[in-house]
């Protein structure tokens, strides 16, 4: 498979507004490399480098300090032939001309990239169709909601047919039905285009990092730290399994459990208004679970809850940034 | 630029000017303030002149310059300063980001504007013929014309020169074109012929394009036109030719480097500056 996007050392400053020689650095020795073809996620805080990333690669920011080559041309000096094969939507963005309507708008930024008008207008009708947009095709943008003015502005990427295509945020402002439709449409696109297409895709939402992307970057601080698929970020954060068990507490002693083989950690805690007993077990093995239910049994307790722990991308997160993503909003995704 | 690149920038251009054109259309109250208002001052110089009993080809350079003061002004704000406001609304990213020469962003404004532009030099100048009663005496009208577009394309050119400020600076750019605004009207002897200020002064006026367009058709078109010439008809055409690709090749060439120093200082799609 070959490459969509390859970084070496990728590094750019600004100048620090605070202190007059001293720069700051939104990103810092960035070397990545994207294969064609996939979906590919930047997660991160606020100000972790992210749009700065982007707008590296979509060439309108130089970098300060090593390369980057976006389908084989260097951003600094060829950004005359990455043009014509990439496109950008930024969440929040607010494009166009009130004065004209969704479809001429859309129409107008296809001719800036030389399309043939009646194909234009079959492809728009087409996008406006599959985001449930039709409707407001003759509707003049400045009459638009913020949700539909998003919906255009996520048309305009795709209505060039780009060979890359940057996605900042791109469901910023969508309603749950909408974000599910857009992040399935990006996913169909990918999927089935008859030439290879890449994304690039940041966002504040992990399921939406999760359930999109082929594999992804977490950056903060403008580094990366950790650049792997989502499933092996997940496994790589577990190192074993997690399981809650509830007990009825009266006379039980959790201690006589924590000394089992297989049971690396163990915390426990009493949920006094339901009577019972609430243990966390991280286990090296799973066959730790049968000895520690059989000791149970044993001892006439008997067992309330069993559940296993899914390790999610947020745990991932947490345990590589050390905080929560701000917003946290995925969670109710 | 190869045959591609050059339909695809055909096209940018009329996609741009279509916003202006469809919006006259959609806004017809911008046809009043576009016609109706910049005739006011013109009438007002021609009013003082003939109450002076200057004779009535005075009359005929105020209008010839009022019509040029709209293409002037069509240049500065239709066309330089947009990219002020193309830069607040993000439009500016975008237009960046595509595979389109700036420039035919810039053309593409400037001509969407053209078309109520031309209604206004055409009103002008039929206040002068029928309020004013304007005659007018052509000595060449292929020369008058071909002044007229050699005119333009330099005004064009110095207008995407002017345009390619706003890559790197918001509200500073801003400011110097309304600087721009008056002393060229004064300089470029729009109500006036340019000789009055005299040689040192007119030559530095000649920098703007206008004046010189000015000069050579008012002594293509009026009888007193040759009576006040500041320099004959050839050498002016000759010094317009040198000028348009003199900024031509400038605006070429500073849309490009700014728009490097502008990615390179991370100022190019900056808003709010
Ligand atoms: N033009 C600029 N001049 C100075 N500093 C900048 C500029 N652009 C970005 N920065 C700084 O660089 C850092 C990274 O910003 P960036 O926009 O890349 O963050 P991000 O990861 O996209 O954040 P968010 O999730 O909030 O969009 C921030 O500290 C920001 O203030
Ligand atoms: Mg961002």
């Amino acid at each position: 498979m070959s490459i969509a996007i390859k970084t070496t050392d990728l590094s750019r400053a600004f100048a620090d507004s605070g202190a007059k020689d001293k720069n700051f650095w939104a990103l810092r020795d960035v070397s990545l490399e994207i294969p064609e073809g996939c979906i590919y996620g930047l997660l991160g805080p606020n100000g972790a480098g992210k749009t700065t990333l982007i707008k590296i690669l979509s060439t309108l920011l130089l970098p300060t300090a090593g390369e980057a080559l976006v389908a084989g041309y260097n951003v600094d000096n060829e950004y005359e032939k990455i043009r014509p094969i990439i496109n950008m939507v930024s969440g929040g963005e607010n494009c166009g001309y009130g004065i004209l309507t969704v479809a001429e708008n859309l129409w107008m930024f296809t001719q800036f990239y030389g399309i043939p008008t009646k194909q234009a207008m079959a492809k728009i009708k087409d996008l406006l169709e599959i985001m449930n947009l039709s409707e407001k095709a003759d509707t003049k943008i400045n009459k638009l909601s913020t949700g539909m003015r998003q919906k255009m502005n996520f048309i305009r990427g795709f209505v060039t047919d780009p060979k890359i295509l940057f996605l900042d945020e791109p469901t910023l402002g969508l309603d749950v039905n909408a974000a599910r439709e857009t992040r399935k449409f990006v996913t169909d696109w990918v999927k089935n285009a008859s030439e290879p297409k890449t994304v690039i895709l940041t966002t504040h939402y992990m399921q939406e990092a999760d359930e999109m992307c082929g594999k992804l970057a977490i950056i903060d601080h403008g580094r990366i730290l950790a650049n792997d698929t989502p499933k092996n970020l997940k496994k790589q954060e577990a190192g074993g399994v997690s399981y809650t068990i509830n007990v009825a507490y009266r006379d039980f002693d959790p201690q006589i459990l924590r000394t089992l083989p297989g049971v690396s950690s163990f915390a426990h805690s009493v949920l006094n208004e339901q009577g019972l007993i609430e243990m966390i077990f991280n286990l090296s093995d799973d066959s730790a679970l049968a000895r520690i239910i059989e000791k149970i049994n044993s001892l006439s307790f008997s067992i309330n809850n069993i559940q296993k722990k899914e390790f999610t991308l947020e745990d991932a997160f947490i345990k590589l940034v050390g905080r929560r993503l701000s917003g946290g909003e995925g969670d109710t995704l | 630029m190869s045959m591609n690149e050059l339909i695809k920038n055909l096209r940018g251009i009329w996609a741009r000017a279509y916003v202006r054109i469809v919006g006259v259309n959609r806004e017809p109250s911008w046809l009043i303030f576009e016609l109706f208002f910049p005739l006011l001052p013109i009438c007002s110089f021609a009013f003082v002149y003939k109450s002076m009993n200057a004779p009535s080809d005075y009359l005929g350079f105020v209008i010839l310059g009022g019509a040029m003061t709209a293409i002037w002004m069509n240049v500065l704000w239709g066309m330089a300063a947009q990219f002020f406001w193309e830069r607040e609304s993000g439009n500016l990213t975008l237009y960046m980001l595509c595979p389109m020469s700036t420039m035919a962003v810039l053309v593409g404004m400037a001509l969407g504007s053209g078309f109520s532009t031309f209604f206004r030099v055409i009103i002008t100048f039929m206040i002068g013929k029928l309020i004013f009663g304007i005659t007018l005496h052509v000595a060449s009208y292929f020369w008058l014309f071909a002044t007229f577009i050699l005119t333009i394309a330099a005004v064009f050119s110095l207008g995407m020169m002017m345009a390619s400020f706003f890559l790197l600076y918001g509200r500073d750019a801003w400011n110097i074109l309304t600087v721009f605004m008056e002393p060229v009207f004064f300089l470029s002897g729009f109500y006036f012929p340019v000789k009055t200020l005299g040689y040192p002064l007119g030559a530095l006026a000649s920098l703007i394009p206008i004046t010189l367009g000015l000069d050579a058709m008012r002594q293509l078109a009026f009888k007193l036109g040759p009576d006040t010439a500041f320099l004959p008809v050839k050498t002016e055409i000759l010094i317009l030719v040198a000028l348009s690709a003199l900024y031509l090749a400038g605006a070429k060439y500073l849309l490009k480097k700014l728009e490097y120093i502008g990615r390179r200082e991370g100022r190019l799609t900056l808003r709010w500056q």
